[in-house]
């Protein structure tokens, strides 16, 4: 999809839950309504040059603010640290629309959630969407022992939730558990990625199959804008340079050639330009990849150049 | 525009200047012709597609039509127990629609999970409570379907494909939600000719996969219904069937009508369920001839249209009626072509 416009937001509310936890209160700043969003979504804030994702920890449907919970990593790039040292209540924060990466799967008859640590940050978003729709779940959460558990799970029903100190702790328990998952009951995983694999390991060794295990990983930030490169127009003898961040049908059309298109996905098909030179880089789902290998064709809207320049039939 | 309709758009009224005339050109082959929407794209009469949720002329009757087919067969909306918020999403999403279309007669108001919705086309102003079925008259899918005139299909996103596991499709161009329903896309899609060996159907699918709340995408579809029957359903093909044999030359003007579907894609927010709604509107071929461009893609699409795409859509046994009836009427509109002849 194209890159959704980003919103500022006003941070109107710190919490600091842990030593190494911050939580931080986001209200619009435009006035505009913020967007309701799936359970386990992520936004990612603007961290001065970097952009880190977190999940939104409160009601989906309540769009009156977000909330996200920040660990602060000492070793990290520094957005973590920004977000604890460097902001007040009152800024404002650069953010990208909800991103979807880790919905919870409708169609299961029981939730079974295991988190680590921060990990269970999207499972806080989950609970408030099963306490609106009825649906079941347990959820149970490993923190280490110095460390208090995470505030955002005051609230939630006592009886949904077990909670571990120490991964040895959870280790130990994690076959009974698997074992006594009724009918129906799909696993949902988020922590660190050691703790994920062991966990999913274990399950599929315990004969879960694999599509009633889903683990959390965050999506790519962007899609990369490209490398540039240039266009020669074999027809019309003119040649385009296509920057990084602009697409060959955008940079086409500047040049004042009409090129139909329609969806600017890679998807409809009617932007599909004729190669006479040069390799493309495909980023469409409309040629076959039969088509693909012949490489005579690229859709402009999507697809780059694997190299300096194409030679195309326009 | 051609001064001719510039003309003919100060007279004709909204059901042909707002009509989503569906050919680009002259011949029709499946595409996965979708692009951004809301988007105003203007025709030969006006234009249409600059909201989501189109209230029309029809709405009242439309509205009746489909209490009635839903009385009678209860089968025609669904809603798969896991489709629950789904439906709840598509309520939202859809009041929210229509009083961004039409502010001067409808208003929503959402605190919390409290909404309130006035809809003054019906005189009804009800309160009620998102996740609490008890709050609504029906279902809210069944319900949502007393204020749109839109058919709405819910697929669920799971295993790497979609799902049709919920629907309310009173007005079904020759296909059956209860036959389809928990069909994957790929198997619903099955009968469709031509487009399985094209690809198109996969990377269609891969393309609603990833559909984000920010942006709603649409698609128009077509076919020939006779007589302004909305419910052309498998279901009801011992009604409607047998007309296809039974048409004259005579009657093509009045009782064939261009069906055009509007489909809008929505990846709905919360449950992140795909929305799929299906608007059906129909022109009689009397008044598609007004739109003297329209009349003459028409003939030529259905003229051209290859014999499998005509039997799937329902056409084969008739279309050639349809194009005798508009060469006869553009030959008549056109006194050159008339001399020549």
């Amino acid at each position: 999809m194209s890159a959704p416009a980003t919103r500022m937001v006003a941070v109107a509310g710190i919490e600091e839950p842990t030593d190494e936890v911050r939580t931080l209160r986001l209200v619009s700043a435009t006035g505009e309504p913020l967007s309701p969003f799936a359970p386990g979504s992520n936004i990612e804030v603007h961290c001065g040059e970097r952009r880190n994702a977190y999940s939104l920890i409160g009601d989906p449907r309540d769009t009156s603010h977000y909330a996200i919970s920040v660990l602060r990593v000492a070793g990290g790039a520094g957005g973590s640290r920004f977000l604890h040292d460097d902001v007040r209540r009152g800024d404002l924060l650069t953010i990208s629309p909800p991103k979807s990466a880790f919905a919870p799967p409708a169609a299961a008859r029981h939730h079974l959630l295991i988190a680590a640590g921060i990990g269970v940050t999207p499972f806080l978003s989950y609970a408030r969407a099963f306490a609106r729709t009825g649906a079941s779940y347990e959820l149970h959460y490993v923190h280490r022992a110095r460390q208090d558990p995470h505030a955002g799970l005051l609230g939630l029903p006592m009886q949904a939730v077990r909670r571990y100190v120490g991964r040895e702790s959870l280790a130990a328990s994690l076959p009974e558990v698997l074992d006594g998952a009724r009918m129906g009951t799909h696993l949902s995983v988020c922590g660190p990625p050691a703790m994920i694999d062991e966990t999913l390991t274990l399950a599929r060794d315990r004969g879960w199959p694999a599509h009633r295990l889903h683990s959390e990983r965050f999506v790519g930030v962007d899609a990369p804008p490209g490398e540039p490169f240039t266009a020669r127009l074999a027809r019309s003898g003119q040649t385009i340079d296509v920057p990084t961040g602009v697409s060959l049908l955008d940079a086409v059309l500047s040049a004042g050639i009409d090129l139909p298109h329609l969806c600017r996905q890679g998807v409809c098909g009617e932007c599909k330009v004729g190669v006479l030179g040069g390799t493309p880089l495909h980023h469409d789902l409309h040629l076959s990849a039969s088509q693909r290998a012949a490489g005579d064709a690229v859709m402009a809207c999507v697809s780059r150049c694997d190299g300096d320049g194409l030679e195309l039939d326009l | 525009m051609t001064p001719t309709t510039e003309r003919l758009s100060g007279t004709l009224p909204a059901r042909i200047t707002r009509y989503p005339f569906p050919f680009p050109r002259d011949a029709y082959r499946y595409t996965a012709n979708v692009q951004p929407a809301p988007n105003f794209e203007a025709t030969a009469a006006g234009g249409w597609g600059d909201v989501v949720v189109e209230v029309d002329e029809h709405y009242l009757a439309e509205l009746e039509e489909r209490e009635r087919i839903l009385e009678a067969d209860p089968d025609r909306s669904i809603t798969l127990p896991h489709m629950k918020a789904a439906a709840w999403d598509a309520v939202l999403y859809s009041l929210q629609a229509f009083a961004d279309a039409r502010p001067d007669v409808a208003r929503l108001t959402i605190d919390g999970d409290r909404v309130r919705w006035e809809n003054d086309l019906l005189e009804l102003a009800i309160e009620f409570v998102v996740g609490d079925e008890s709050t609504l008259p029906l279902d809210p899918l069944t319900w949502l379907g007393t204020q749109i005139q839109e058919d709405v299909c819910l697929l669920d996103q799971r295993d790497g494909h979609l799902w049709l596991d919920a629907g309310l499709v009173t007005f079904a161009a020759d296909w059956s939600l209860v036959f389809d329903i928990g069909m994957s896309f790929l198997e619903f899609h099955g009968p469709v000719p031509r487009v399985h060996e094209a690809g198109i159907m996969p990377a269609a699918e891969q393309f609603l996969m990833r559909l984000t709340p920010e942006q709603a995408y649409r698609r128009t579809n077509w076919t020939l219904t006779i007589d302004r029957r909305m419910d052309v359903s498998t279901e009801q093909y011992d009604v409607w069937g047998k007309d296809r044999r039974l048409l004259t030359l005579e009657e093509v003007g009045e009782r064939v009508h261009l069906r055009c579907e509007v489909q809008h894609l929505v990846r709905l927010p919360v449950s992140g369920a795909v929305m799929f709604y299906i608007r059906s509107s129909m022109l009689p071929m009397n008044e598609v001839l007004l739109v003297p461009e329209w009349a003459q893609r028409a003939r030529a699409v259905i003229a051209e249209l290859p014999e499998d795409m005509a039997d799937y859509k329902g056409i084969a046994r008739y279309r050639h009626l349809v194009v005798q009836w508009l060469d006869e009427q553009l030959d008549d509109a056109d006194p050159a072509a008339a001399a020549a002849a």
